[in-house]
This record gives structure tokens, C-alpha cells and sequence, in this order.
């Protein structure tokens, strides 16, 4: 090879390597340095989110639980291996793992407090499922094809907030009663809330919502800065769960009053 | 080269015989989950990955590790490792079709299984490793094939399978690296979310792979006269101690970053694996004889009196095997689920059925590795007479 070739494609090259380093810089700093995802806007879009106003829930309720797992069809298995979970209460501690503390207001750890799928906008099982039985709905919610879910589980290591549970056995054994409306599943496939995909297709608010006498909780477009939704969020002082991991939950709560 | 495994004396027949018993107790401990499903398993929704996974994770590091024979031999013309190459080869393949074994038998709907091509999903890493695990599979076939089929006939190997041998290399590489990643980019499971999972998943590969191999070639010198020579050996036995020195620094590297920044949910599945979280530590003494005994193979591999022994070194790699495989085939991937998301320490038991299929699994890679061996070491045999 001629030596001014040589220079000549080495430039080339160069110019090249410059280049792309340059645009991927441009990639890596026009962000915010935050814990939380951006969350792009799409005012157009419909994206669903929903609050929950722990300052309202009672204790010893579970109104929202019964009505989910029953319209769903969601199996009792009688053992903690085996059990699947829709929406559940779970100990303050145990859902804010990082925002806990031993002074914390009397009797605040051990609040019961609702937990549920959150419907990231940056949804890790979505990222790691290798059918796309996971998949995001392009109004949020993140939703399963029980047809097509092999059962390797990877959604389940992937989600940091323990939202899924697995058909370890034939839920349909365990049923107390079966409601007609909504599929029932076979063993060895993932699932979890679903936002009531079902529900919200025909006009309706989730179940969870509509069985709470308290109002704890609100869903709303979190895209519509007029939302019922966004009004609360705007009003009162609100958290999620695991912002750190870069999720984005589409589920708030509001922890007091 | 097709009709020699049948051919056998009683040792050989007797070996098959017991194999076969423990795949068939292993196929009817599948059919009972085929039937009633993964309940029968230790895993459950908190532990949602066992025995199985673990068994897998462990076995594409074995398959990886035929490239410290491939490489130094056809990259660095290493000659002495020209007996044994192709017994590295035969050991990958085998640990491949354990590895999609332990894959399948972990599935809540093996019928599915080819959804993954179906529906391929490239940001997906098990996509990814679906691809290499088949194609490693298929180079290591091709490979090992062509290279004993051109020994019989007494003739160089064709040109055209040295690229295929020179893609193996990068491509061993490849298959612990995308495993290591389907644990490695998962947010909230600390002990995985590690920049050096790959290396570290490397490193002991290539200690596990090689130790488990000196110990074969020390067994077919014994039951099939066919010595890999005191170079290979030696060649080997230095692959192992390296790959094993950076194994264990590697998880030093760990330790350190956890527990001098002292960031709670770095430390804890650590805490629970060496030492007990929140009272339970089902792990604790498994770890600990691992670290002993793999502290203790290589420090008396480092000293030349002892490796030098054939006796000594058996025990060593033995011993090394063992060490890896109970930190890589049992702590690294439970620990990953403990604790759970809800910071809560839950543990998993294995069950008897479970540990029926794993056995089985194993005696199908057995029975792949005994029956390749065997007629390698025929061609072998025939071609140095």
C-alpha cells in the first residue's frame, strides 16, 4: 500500500472515530443529572398512572385485594411459594425499602400498604423477555400475552419491585369461584395487575378504584395536565417506589396526610 | 467413527449401564413435573430461579473453557495440547447440551420454547444467548468432526475449517459473556448488577473447565492407556492456577467494593451467602468449604513438588471443580433473589425430584462425554499405531 493511501484512510478513519465520539457525547450530556428517569412527554399520548393516598386506606381492609383477585380470577394456593399476587398489602419497610428509619412516626414501619404492579415507563421485564409476552401498551400499562409466555421467569428476576407472580401449579384448582369475564391461566406462565387493561378498553375506571369506599385511590392520563390525576400530584406531596433503578413507576402514593 | 461407542468391554458397559439408570430416574422425575409443574421444585415466587439455572450458569463455563485448548494450539501452535484439543472440544459439546437441557427442563412451558425464535427479540439477552449456546454448539460439532474424521483417514484436516476454528475462539468468549449478562443488567438483584460478572464468570470457567479436564485426562490414561503427556498437563495445570488466582481476586474485588462503601443492599446478598442475614444462612457452610477448598488447591498447586504429582493434582482439581462449582452452580445465582425486593430474607430448599432431573441432566452429559471420548481415543489410537 502506497504511503499517501495509507495516510489518507488513517485520516478517514480518524474522522470517523471523532465523529461518532462527538455525537454520542451530545447523547451522554444534554441530560439532567437526576436519580429519576426523564420521562419524556407526550401530551398526545395517553399514559396511565394512578395515586395512592395511604393517608386515606384502612387498616384491616382489603376491599380492593378481594375484588381484584376475584374478577381476575386469581387462584389461593394456600402457601407462600406458590401464591400469586395482583395488588396486596405489605408492611411500609418492606415497600419503601430505602426510605425507612428506626425513628421513623409511630407504628409507620409496620403500615400495611398496598403494592401492585407498577407499569414502569421503563418497564425491565419488558427490556428482558425474550418472546415479548411482556409488553408495553402505548398508553403504559404493561401488559401479558399468556399464550405466548414461555416461563423462563427472566420477568421475574428482572422487576425490583416483586410485582409477578408464577403458575408454579394449575391455578385453576385453587379457584373459589370462576368469573366468566376474564381468562383463567395455565400452569407454568408469569403474570400480575394488569391496570385492568379489560376495563380500561371499555371506558372504565380499574376495579381496585372502584371497590374503595375510602377513595384511596385515583387513575387517571398523567399525560392530561387537567386530570384528576395530575391535580393531586401537583397538590399533594407524593412518592415511588425505587426511582433510583431508573423505572419511571406510573404508581404514586402518598404516604401522609 | 460412528460404530466405535458400541463397541466395549465390561467397565465401559457397566459405566453406560449406570448412566442410563440415572438419566431414567431423572426422565421419570421430569414426567412428575411435566404433570403436576414446577411446584415440585425448591423455587417459588421469591427465589424464582434454583437448581437448574445455577446447574446451567456453571455448565456454559465449562463449554467455554475448550478455548484454553483451542487457543494456545492453533493460535499459539502450541503442539502438545495436539492430543488432547479435540477432548476439549467433546467436553464443550457435551456441557452445551447439558446447558440447553438445564434451560428446558427450568421452562413452565418447554412446548413454547421456540417462541424465542418466533417472536426473536434482540433487547432481550436470552435472545442473545440462545444464538451463541447453538452456534458454539454447532462450531464445537463441526470442529471436533472434521478434525478426527480427517485423523481416521490420515489426512490434514480441509482449509476451510480453520476460519470455523478461529471463530470458536471469540465465540467461547462470547457465550459466558451473554450469559453474565442475562444476570448482569438487572436492576435491583445487587449481587448480579456487577461490571465484572463477565470476567469474574471467565476466570472460573477457565479454572473449573480446565481442572475438570486434567482430571479426564488423568481417567483415560488410567482406563484407556491414552496419555495426554506430561506437557499438556503441565500447560494445563498453569492455565488452572492463573484462571484461579483471578477468580479469587475477582471476588475480593467484590467484597471490597460492598462492604468499605458500605451501601446496605450491595453488602446484604454477600451477608447472607458468608456469614447469615436476618438469622438464616443456609448457604454459610457451603461457602465456606468453598473457599477453603479452593484456597487450598491452588495454594498447593502454586509449589512444583505437589503439582508435579499425578496424585496430588487429581485431588487439587478436584477439589477446585468442587470449590467453583458450589459458588457458581449454587450460591452466586440464589443469593442473587436474597433478599427479595421486599428487603425480606427467604430461602430456597431443593427437593428431591429436582435434584432427580439435575442428576439425570448430568448423566446425559456424562454419557455424550464418555461415548465421544471413546471414539476419539479409538481414532487416536489407531492413527499413532
Amino acid at each position: 500500500m502506497s504511503e499517501s493511501r495509507r495516510k489518507f484512510i488513517q485520516q478517514v478513519g480518524g474522522g470517523l472515530v471523532g465523529l461518532s465520539a462527538i455525537s454520542l457525547l451530545g447523547k451522554f450530556t444534554e441530560v439532567e443529572a437526576t436519580a429519576n428517569t426523564e420521562v419524556k412527554d407526550k401530551p398526545a399520548q395517553i399514559r396511565w398512572g394512578m395515586v395512592v393516598d395511604m393517608s386515606k386506606c384502612k387498616e384491616g381492609c382489603t376491599d380492593c385485594v378481594q375484588v381484584c383477585h376475584s374478577r381476575h380470577n386469581v387462584p389461593d394456593h394456600g402457601n407462600a411459594k406458590d401464591e400469586i399476587k395482583w395488588i396486596w398489602k405489605a408492611p411500609y419497610k418492606n415497600v419503601f425499602t430505602s426510605k425507612s428509619h428506626r425513628y421513623q412516626q409511630q407504628g409507620q414501619l409496620e403500615k400495611p400498604f398496598l403494592t401492585l404492579c407498577n407499569h414502569c415507563d421503563e418497564p425491565p421485564c419488558v427490556r428482558v423477555c425474550p418472546t415479548q409476552a411482556t409488553f408495553r401498551r402505548p398508553d403504559g400499562i404493561v401488559q401479558m400475552d399468556f399464550h405466548r409466555c414461555i416461563g423462563c421467569r427472566f420477568c421475574m428476576a428482572g422487576c425490583p419491585y416483586g410485582s409477578r407472580s408464577f403458575n408454579w401449579r394449575d391455578p385453576r384448582e385453587n379457584l373459589k369461584q370462576l368469573d366468566p369475564h376474564f381468562p383463567t391461566r395455565e400452569r407454568g406462565v408469569v403474570e400480575k395487575c394488569n391496570f385492568c387493561a379489560e376495563r380500561i378498553d371499555q371506558g372504565l375506571n380499574p376495579l381496585c378504584q372502584e371497590a374503595c369506599k375510602e377513595g384511596v385511590i385515583t387513575f387517571g392520563n398523567l399525560n392530561d395536565p387537567n386530570s384528576e390525576i395530575r391535580k393531586l400530584l401537583g397538590e399533594k406531596r407524593t412518592m415511588q417506589r425505587k426511582t433510583e433503578l431508573g423505572t419511571a413507576p406510573s404508581v404514586f402514593y402518598v404516604v401522609e396526610s | 467413527m460412528s460404530n466405535t461407542p458400541i463397541k466395549g468391554n465390561v467397565a465401559y458397559y457397566s459405566w453406560v449401564g449406570f448412566l442410563a439408570l440415572v438419566i431414567a430416574l431423572g426422565f421419570a422425575a421430569y414426567l412428575r413435573q411435566l404433570d403436576q409443574g414446577l411446584t415440585l421444585t425448591g423455587m417459588g415466587r421469591d427465589v424464582s430461579w434454583g437448581v437448574y439455572i445455577a446447574q446451567f450458569t456453571f455448565m456454559v463455563g465449562v463449554a467455554a473453557s475448550a478455548v484454553m485448548l483451542v487457543l494456545p494450539y492453533y493460535l499459539h501452535d502450541f503442539k502438545h495440547f495436539g492430543r488432547i484439543v479435540v477432548l476439549g472440544e467433546f467436553l464443550a459439546i457435551a456441557a452445551v447440551v447439558m446447558c440447553l437441557l438445564f434451560v428446558v427442563v427450568d421452562m413452565g412451558k418447554p412446548m413454547r420454547v421456540l417462541n424465542v425464535i418466533l417472536y426473536a427479540t434482540p433487547h432481550s439477552m436470552l435472545f442473545w444467548d440462545f444464538i451463541v449456546l447453538n452456534g458454539y454448539l454447532v462450531i464445537n460439532i463441526l470442529c471436533g468432526h472434521v478434525a478426527l474424521t480427517a485423523e481416521k483417514k490420515s489426512v490434514p484436516p480441509p482449509a476451510w475449517i480453520k476460519p470455523v476454528i478461529y471463530l470458536s475462539i471469540p465465540w467461547a468468549f462470547s457465550i459466558h459473556t451473554v450469559t453474565a449478562f442475562l444476570l448482569a443488567g438487572l436492576p435491583g438483584r445487587h449481587l448480579w448488577l456487577t461490571a465484572i460478572l463477565a470476567p469474574r464468570f471467565l476466570a472460573s470457567a477457565f479454572a473449573a473447565g480446565p481442572s475438570l479436564l486434567i482430571l479426564l485426562a488423568l481417567l483415560v490414561k488410567k482406563v484407556a492407556n491414552f496419555d495426554a503427556g506430561k506437557e499438556a498437563l503441565s500447560k494445563l495445570t498453569t492455565i488452572v492456577i492463573y484462571a484461579g488466582l483471578a477468580n479469587f481476586f475477582f471476588v475480593g474485588l467484590e467484597f471490597f467494593t460492598a462492604f468499605y462503601s458500605n451501601i446496605p443492599s450491595h453488602m446484604h446478598s454477600l451477608q447472607y451467602l458468608y456469614f447469615g442475614l436476618d438469622g438464616k444462612g443456609a448457604l454459610v457452610p457451603f461457602m465456606w468449604v468453598s473457599t477453603l477448598l479452593g484456597v487450598g488447591a491452588l495454594f498447593f498447586l502454586l509449589f512444583p513438588q505437589t503439582r508435579k504429582n499425578e496424585k496430588f493434582l487429581a485431588l487439587a482439581c478436584a477439589a477446585l471443580f468442587i470449590s467453583l462449582w458450589i459458588d457458581k452452580g449454587i450460591g452466586l445465582i440464589l443469593a442473587g433473589f436474597i433478599p427479595n425486593p421486599f428487603d425480606e430474607v427467604i430461602e430456597y430448599a431443593v427437593t428431591a425430584n429436582e435434584v432427580a432431573i439435575t442428576l439425570g441432566i448430568w448423566a446425559i452429559g456424562a454419557l455424550i462425554l464418555s461415548m465421544l471420548y471413546r471414539a476419539a481415543i479409538t481414532v487416536k489410537k489407531a492413527w499413532e499405531d
